[in-house]
C-alpha cells in the first residue's frame, strides 16, 4: 500500500467567488496519498465548489492548491485531468446521447496507448459488469445507478493518482448506494487516493480515513473518520443522532 | 409532359437545390450544437467560399476539383480566424452579444468583399458543356450530377469524422456538455475551432457549387441562402446534423415544388411559412427532442 504520509493535494487558504458570492472563504485541507478524505457538509456549505476548484473548473482567488508537487491553482481543466486528477462530477453529467462505450472512451481522451486502454476497459467492465451487457446502449438509457457506475467508470479511464467524487449516492436507493460504496473501496484498494463529498455522512465516514467538515465555506472541524463519527457535534448536525 | 414527369423533374431540382442548403445548414448547426450561437455570418462565408472557387478557376486556372478543394481549405481556415477574432473574446458574454457580433461579421464580409471584388455580380465560368442525362423526358443535368456527387461524398466524410474519429466523438461530448468534456481533457477552444473550420468548409463547398450551378455570383449572395439554410436547421432540429440535412432536402423540394407549379414568386415565401409553422408546431423541429435547456 501507498505511503500514506505524503501528501498528494495540498490545498492552502483559498477563496472562491460565484460572481459577487464569496463562496469558499480561505479552506486549506490535504489528502494524502492513497488516502480516502471526504468533505461532509449541508447543501451549499461549498463542498462541491471545492472539488470543481481542485479540477480547474473554477478559480480560485487566492490560495494556492498544489499537486505531486506542482501548484495547479488556475490550471484549465482540461490540463488538470493530464496531471492526474479525474472528477465524477454532481449529478453524474454522462453523455447521454452517446454510448456507454464512446463515454468511455471520452474518459481515456487524454491516453493514447491503446492497448492500456482496452485493458482499462476491461477493468472497468469488472467493477461494473452491468455497463457491459449495455456497452453499446445510448447512456441516456440506462438508470440512475447505472449511470452513476458510468461516470465513475468514465473517470478511472484516464488512469487517476486522485479520484474526486461528488455525491455518488444522490438520488439513488440505499441499497444502490451500499453497492456504490463498496466499489469506491475496491477502486481504493486497487490504489487510487479518493477525495469523497457527500451529504450522506454516515456512509462517507464508515469508508473514509479522514474528514473535512464544511459549514457556508469554512471548515470547521476535521480529524480521523472515527473520531469525527463519534463527535457530538456531527452526530447532532450531521449524522441524524 | 404529363404531370408525373413534371413532378419527377421538379424534385430533382429541388433535391440539388436542397442539397445546397444542407451544406449550409450543417454548419449553422454544428455551430449552434457547440457553442449556442445562431451564426448570421454564415451565409457571407458560403459567399466568401464561392469567391474563392470562382478565382481559382478563372485566375489560376484549375479544374472543378482542386478549385473546390482550394476554397473549402482556405474558407475552413477563414471560418477558424472569425471565430479567434470576433466570437471567442466573447465566450462568457450573454448570448445576445455573441449574436449582435455574427450580424457585424456579416457586414463585414459583405461589404469588404464588395471593396475587394466590386458588387457586380461576376459570371462564374461553365465547368460543364452540355452534359446531361436524360431518363424519358426527365433531365438531369452536369450540375446538378456534380452536386449530388459532392455532397453525397461530403455527408459520408462528415458522418465518418463525427461518429468514428476521437475528434468527432469529442465535438459531440462538447457540444452535449461543454464542462464535462472539459474534466475529460478535451480542450473545448481547440473543439469549438475545429467545429467552425468544417463548418465554413461545407459552405464554401455549397458556395463553389451555386456558382456553378446558377452562372452568378455577387457579394451578397449568402444573404437569402444563408437565411434559408437557418430554416432548414430549424426545421431539422437545430443542433442535430442529420435533421440539417432532412430539413435541406424538404426545403429545396418544396422551394422547387412552389416554383414549378405555383409561381417562383412565392418561392421564399414558402420556405419563411415553413419556419412559422415549424415554430408554432414543433419549435424543436423534426428530429428534435423536448427536453432540458441545459444551464
Amino acid at each position: 500500500m501507498a505511503d500514506k504520509s505524503k501528501k498528494l493535494l495540498e490545498i492552502k487558504d483559498i477563496d472562491v467567488y460565484y460572481g459577487a458570492i464569496h463562496a469558499i472563504k480561505g479552506i486549506s485541507l490535504e489528502v494524502n496519498q492513497g488516502e480516502i478524505v471526504t468533505l461532509i457538509g449541508a447543501n451549499g456549505a461549498g463542498k462541491s465548489t471545492t472539488l470543481r476548484t481542485i479540477s480547474g473548473l473554477l478559480k480560485p482567488k487566492n490560495g494556492s492548491i498544489t499537486f505531486d508537487g506542482e501548484n495547479i491553482a488556475g490550471v484549465k481543466a482540461h490540463e488538470i485531468v493530464r496531471r492526474g486528477i479525474s472528477q465524477v462530477p454532481e449529478g453524474r453529467r454522462i453523455f447521454a446521447e452517446m454510448t456507454v462505450l464512446e463515454n468511455l472512451e471520452m474518459g481515456a481522451f487524454i491516453r493514447k496507448d491503446k492497448d492500456g486502454i482496452r485493458a482499462d476497459m476491461q477493468h472497468v467492465f469488472e467493477l461494473f459488469p452491468r455497463l457491459e451487457e449495455r456497452k453499446s446502449q445510448e447512456a441516456g438509457t440506462l438508470s440512475g445507478g447505472e449511470q452513476q457506475m458510468l461516470a465513475m467508470g468514465r473517470a478511472l479511464m484516464s488512469r487517476p493518482k486522485l479520484l474526486l467524487l461528488d455525491e455518488p449516492s444522490m438520488g439513488l436507493a440505499p441499497l444502490l448506494i451500499r453497492e456504490i460504496f463498496k466499489i469506491i473501496e475496491d477502486i481504493h484498494a486497487s490504489g487510487t487516493t479518493v477525495l469523497l463529498v457527500e451529504q450522506n455522512a454516515n456512509m462517507a465516514l464508515s469508508i473514509a480515513d479522514r474528514a473535512y467538515v464544511l459549514e457556508t465555506g469554512r471548515i470547521t472541524l476535521s480529524g480521523t473518520a472515527k473520531e469525527l463519527a463519534a463527535s457530538e457535534e456531527v452526530k447532532k448536525a450531521y449524522l441524524g443522532g | 409532359m404529363d404531370l408525373l414527369t413534371q413532378i419527377v423533374q421538379q424534385l430533382i431540382n429541388g433535391i440539388s437545390l436542397g442539397s445546397i442548403y444542407a451544406l449550409i445548414a450543417l454548419g449553422y448547426t454544428m455551430i449552434y450544437g457547440i457553442i449556442k450561437l445562431i451564426n448570421f455570418a454564415h451565409g457571407d462565408i458560403y459567399m466568401v467560399g464561392a469567391y474563392i472557387g470562382f478565382f481559382a478557376i478563372t485566375q489560376a486556372h484549375l479544374s472543378i476539383v482542386p478549385a473546390l478543394l482550394i476554397s473549402l481549405v482556405t474558407t475552413g481556415f477563414l471560418g477558424m480566424v472569425v471565430e479567434r477574432l470576433a466570437y471567442k473574446p466573447l465566450r462568457h458574454a450573454p448570448r445576445i452579444s455573441v449574436l449582435i457580433t455574427a450580424i457585424g461579421v456579416s457586414f463585414f464580409l459583405e461589404y469588404t468583399s464588395m471593396y475587394f471584388v466590386s458588387p457586380t455580380p461576376r459570371t462564374f465560368p461553365a465547368v460543364f458543356g452540355d452534359v446531361a442525362v436524360n431518363i424519358g423526358d426527365i433531365v438531369i443535368n452536369g450540375q446538378q450530377l456534380l452536386i449530388f456527387g459532392i455532397t453525397a461524398v461530403l455527408m459520408v466524410v462528415l458522418t465518418y469524422i463525427v461518429q468514428r474519429t476521437k475528434l468527432g466523438k469529442a465535438m459531440r461530448a462538447a457540444s452535449y456538455d461543454t464542462e464535462t468534456a472539459q474534466l475529460m481533457g478535451i480542450d473545448s477552444d481547440r473543439i469549438i475551432s475545429f467545429t467552425f473550420g468544417i463548418g465554413s468548409a461545407l459552405a464554401a463547398v455549397a458556395g463553389v457549387l451555386v456558382g456553378i450551378y446558377y452562372n452568378s455570383i455577387d457579394p451578397l449572395m449568402g444573404i437569402m441562402p444563408g437565411m434559408k439554410a437557418f430554416v432548414a436547421a430549424v426545421l431539422g432540429g437545430i443542433g442535430i446534423l442529420p435533421g440539417a440535412v432532412l430539413g435541406g432536402l424538404i426545403l429545396g423540394i418544396v422551394e422547387a415544388l412552389v416554383s414549378g407549379f405555383i409561381s417562383s414568386t412565392f418561392r421564399d415565401a414558402a420556405a419563411f411559412a415553413i419556419l412559422i409553422i415549424v415554430l408554432l408546431v414543433k419549435p424543436t423541429g423534426l428530429f428534435g427532442k423536448n427536453t432540458k435547456e441545459k444551464v
